[in-house]
């Protein structure tokens, strides 16, 4: 691994110049008055000279929109008669080039680690994961959503980062933590970090609020499944109104579903953002819908996070980045959720 | 000194605490208090002892009408679906009702959503709801730890701030705009009742709208529905949607494309507002609840400035009378009515 001392004009210019030749992103600054044309709601591309600075806290929507596009195009195919090809199946036309984002926090960059366990076959996940190279910012300060550090993550964390930059006393140091990243400043000429400023790092690093692992270690040996009945679903399946606000700005919620749309004969086969909170999700063709209620939606959400997930993949399904609890319009707070689950007899 | 909100918490719970304790109601519909600052969460009680929990302050931003079908419902005994409906009345339900809430509950008793002799209103004057994004864009880069309420004023605190800034000024666009703050029905009064505001202009928001151009009104269109991500937490929060199947969710026939395309956000987002027309109250629910900060309150305002200009009606103002939209008089505007002598006038 490299380290760098960087100064903010160097990382200025940095930027500007993977921005001349590739596809730079980067958090939108404040409320997003209008979404970009090319780009995802809550992001922005990054063009011109414009100082980067990244706002406290994670990005207003999560890095899994770069990873796991809305919609996602799987096959093109044509109805049209006169085509030999009519109603063939057809890959689409490959996006290829580097996309390279900037300003995302350690939580995000884990979620794509942990997505990964689920995507680690899916051709799609993989090939924008291959593109995509993750330049993110550590935290110094935690907001009052924030709780990575309660789900086995880190303020200061690198987990899935190609290129991690943190302030440490005012000074900024650059880890180059994968060959993506190191790609990355190939032709730079930056300055080495010195071993106090290393140091001084690593001191934050041990510093900074580490994972309660009792209480995680609690969380994982319960047996959820014995709570499946517990009440206190019953008073949260009452208060939640089923959006999907929680889900679409998680960034570990990768559920999708698949739909072909067709306009004037040409076809697509896209794969589109799906919650497990709208009725339609669990819907069956007979009609029957094993989650007809809403508190068996809300609790699913929970479950699947807390319980399905880690027994099969290990991990829970959290990175502890708070979207949820800032965005619930009834005020769900996930912490809450795990406390009411642990305090359950 | 107590500050209003204290008195009117207290009110609320020794009100609740009765109705309970002496079986008028079966459950109570309130908010409780949140996790972070400037949010609350709506709440059923169901005990007398529960009923400390309840709290009222200026960030009850959601409409409690939202969950009345559904908590009547939940009162009553389990039957299944073709069973008789039990003999005798059924349990009642309480629920905390300002001015455009109560009104949302004489729309869903008019649509029949709603059995009236089972819902016991503890109307409360509005005093107007507290944005929680126009604090939060008041302190943008700064982060909120605790917002105390005075009676006149908010104290917002964070780690190294403190501020005291005029409640008025973060009270919500349609709370501001508001003339009927007082509940239309009340079964028991919380707090004092308020009389009518003056505004001489509710709808100045959408004037200025209308006055654009159609080009620049096209721009502001799809400049505001950009950011939408489709979570329906607009739809879900509104009292007025209650379809089982909801247009968007329908699969055969299909009738919005699912994803982010521009066409289908803005085919949602003018569906679901006509949807409203003549039954929204602008309690403002939607534009509170939107995660991306999207105005579409813009677009049911139009249409309540529309349905007033055109039948003098504002929904749910007059419990006795039907809907303006599922009825009719034989002198209402039928300015869209093309006949052909008009149509030879106009070139059409």
């Amino acid at each position: 691994m490299k380290v760098f001392r960087l100064s903010q004009t160097e990382l200025d210019s940095m930027v500007q110049g993977w921005s001349q030749n590739r596809r730079v992103y980067r958090p939108a600054a404040g409320r997003q008055q209008s979404a970009q044309a090319d780009c995802a709601p809550g992001w922005e591309r990054v063009a011109g000279s414009s100082p980067l600075t990244v706002a406290t806290g994670p990005s207003k929507t999560s890095v899994k929109t770069f990873l796991f596009p809305q919609p996602e195009t799987m096959q093109t195919y044509t109805l049209k008669s006169s085509d030999p090809d009519k109603g063939l199946l057809k890959e689409p036309e490959k996006t290829t080039g580097k996309q390279i984002i900037v300003g995302l926090r350690p939580c995000d960059a884990r979620s794509v680690k942990l997505n990964n366990l689920p995507f680690r076959e899916d051709p799609f996940y993989q090939a924008s994961l291959a593109r995509t190279v993750m330049v993110g910012f550590t935290c110094n300060t935690m907001c009052a959503t924030c709780f990575c550090d309660q789900m086995g993550g880190s303020p200061m964390g690198t987990e899935g980062l190609d290129i991690a930059i943190s302030q440490v006393d005012g000074t900024m140091i650059a880890e180059v933590l994968t060959p993506a990243g190191e790609e990355l400043i190939a032709d730079l000429s930056l300055t080495p970090a010195e071993d106090s400023d290393i140091n001084a790092l690593a001191e934050r690093r041990k510093d900074c609020p580490q994972a309660d692992s009792a209480k995680l270690d609690a969380l994982k040996s319960r047996d959820l499944n014995k709570l499946y009945g517990a009440p206190v679903w019953q008073a949260l399946g009452e208060s939640c109104i089923n959006c999907g606000a929680c889900t679409f700005n998680c960034p570990t919620c990768y559920c999708f579903d698949v739909q072909d749309e067709v306009v004037r004969g040409q076809g697509r086969r896209i794969r589109y953002w799906d919650s497990c909170m709208f009725p339609l999700y669990s819907l069956h063709t007979t009609g029957h819908n094993p989650r007809g209620q809403k508190m068996q939606r809300t609790r699913n959400r929970f479950m699947h996070k807390l319980k399905y997930f880690p027994d099969r993949y290990g991990p829970f399904s959290c990175v502890g980045c708070g979207r949820c609890v800032q965005d619930c319009p009834v005020n769900i707070d996930i912490r809450e959720v795990i406390h009411d689950l642990l305090a359950v007899e | 000194m107590p500050t209003i909100n204290e008195k009117l918490t207290e009110e609320i719970r020794t009100q609740a605490k009765a109705l309970l304790a002496n079986g008028t109601v079966a459950a109570v519909i309130g908010y409780s208090r949140g996790s972070l600052p400037m949010t609350v969460k709506p709440t059923v009680v169901r005990t007398a002892e529960d009923c400390g929990k309840l709290v009222w302050n200026s960030f009850c931003v959601l409409n409690l009408a939202n969950y009345l079908p559904e908590v009547l419902k939940s009162v009553e005994p389990p039957r299944g679906p073709r069973d008789p409906k039990p003999e005798g009345p059924l349990a009642k339900v309480a629920v905390l009702a300002t001015g455009c809430w109560s009104r949302n509950i004489v729309v869903q008793t008019q649509e029949h959503q709603v059995d009236p002799e089972r819902v016991v209103v503890m109307g409360v004057a509005s005093r107007g709801m507290v944005s929680r994004r126009k604090v939060e864009e008041q302190f943008a880069g700064r982060e909120i730890l605790t917002v105390e309420e005075l009676d006149h004023d908010l104290v917002v605190k964070g780690a190294d701030f403190e501020e005291k800034i005029n409640r008025w000024s973060l009270v919500r666009d349609n709370c501001q705009t508001c003339t009927h703050p007082d509940p239309v029905l009340v079964d028991v009064r919380i707090g004092e009742p308020a009389s009518e505001r003056k505004n001489p202009n509710p709808f100045q928001q959408v004037d200025e709208i209308e006055g654009k151009s159609s080009e620049e009104r096209w721009a502001w269109f799809t400049s505001e529905f950009s950011t939408c991500i489709r979570c329906y937490a607009c739809r879900n929060a509104c009292p007025l949607c209650y379809c089982p199947t909801c247009f968007v969710d329908d699969a055969k026939p299909q009738w919005v494309g699912k994803s982010l395309d521009a066409v289908d956000t803005g085919l949602f987002h003018l569906l679901r507002a006509y949807h409203c027309a003549g039954r929204c109250t602008d309690c403002g629910a939607c534009e509170s609840v939107c995660p991306m900060g999207i105005n579409m309150r813009m677009l049911t305002k139009k249409l309540n400035k529309d349905v007033l200009n055109l039948y003098g009606v504002e929904a749910g103002m007059q419990p006795g009378s039907p809907l303006p939209l599922t009825t009719y008089a034989t002198n209402d505007p039928q300015k869209f009515i093309v006949t052909e002598a008009k149509a030879v006038k106009e070139g059409v």
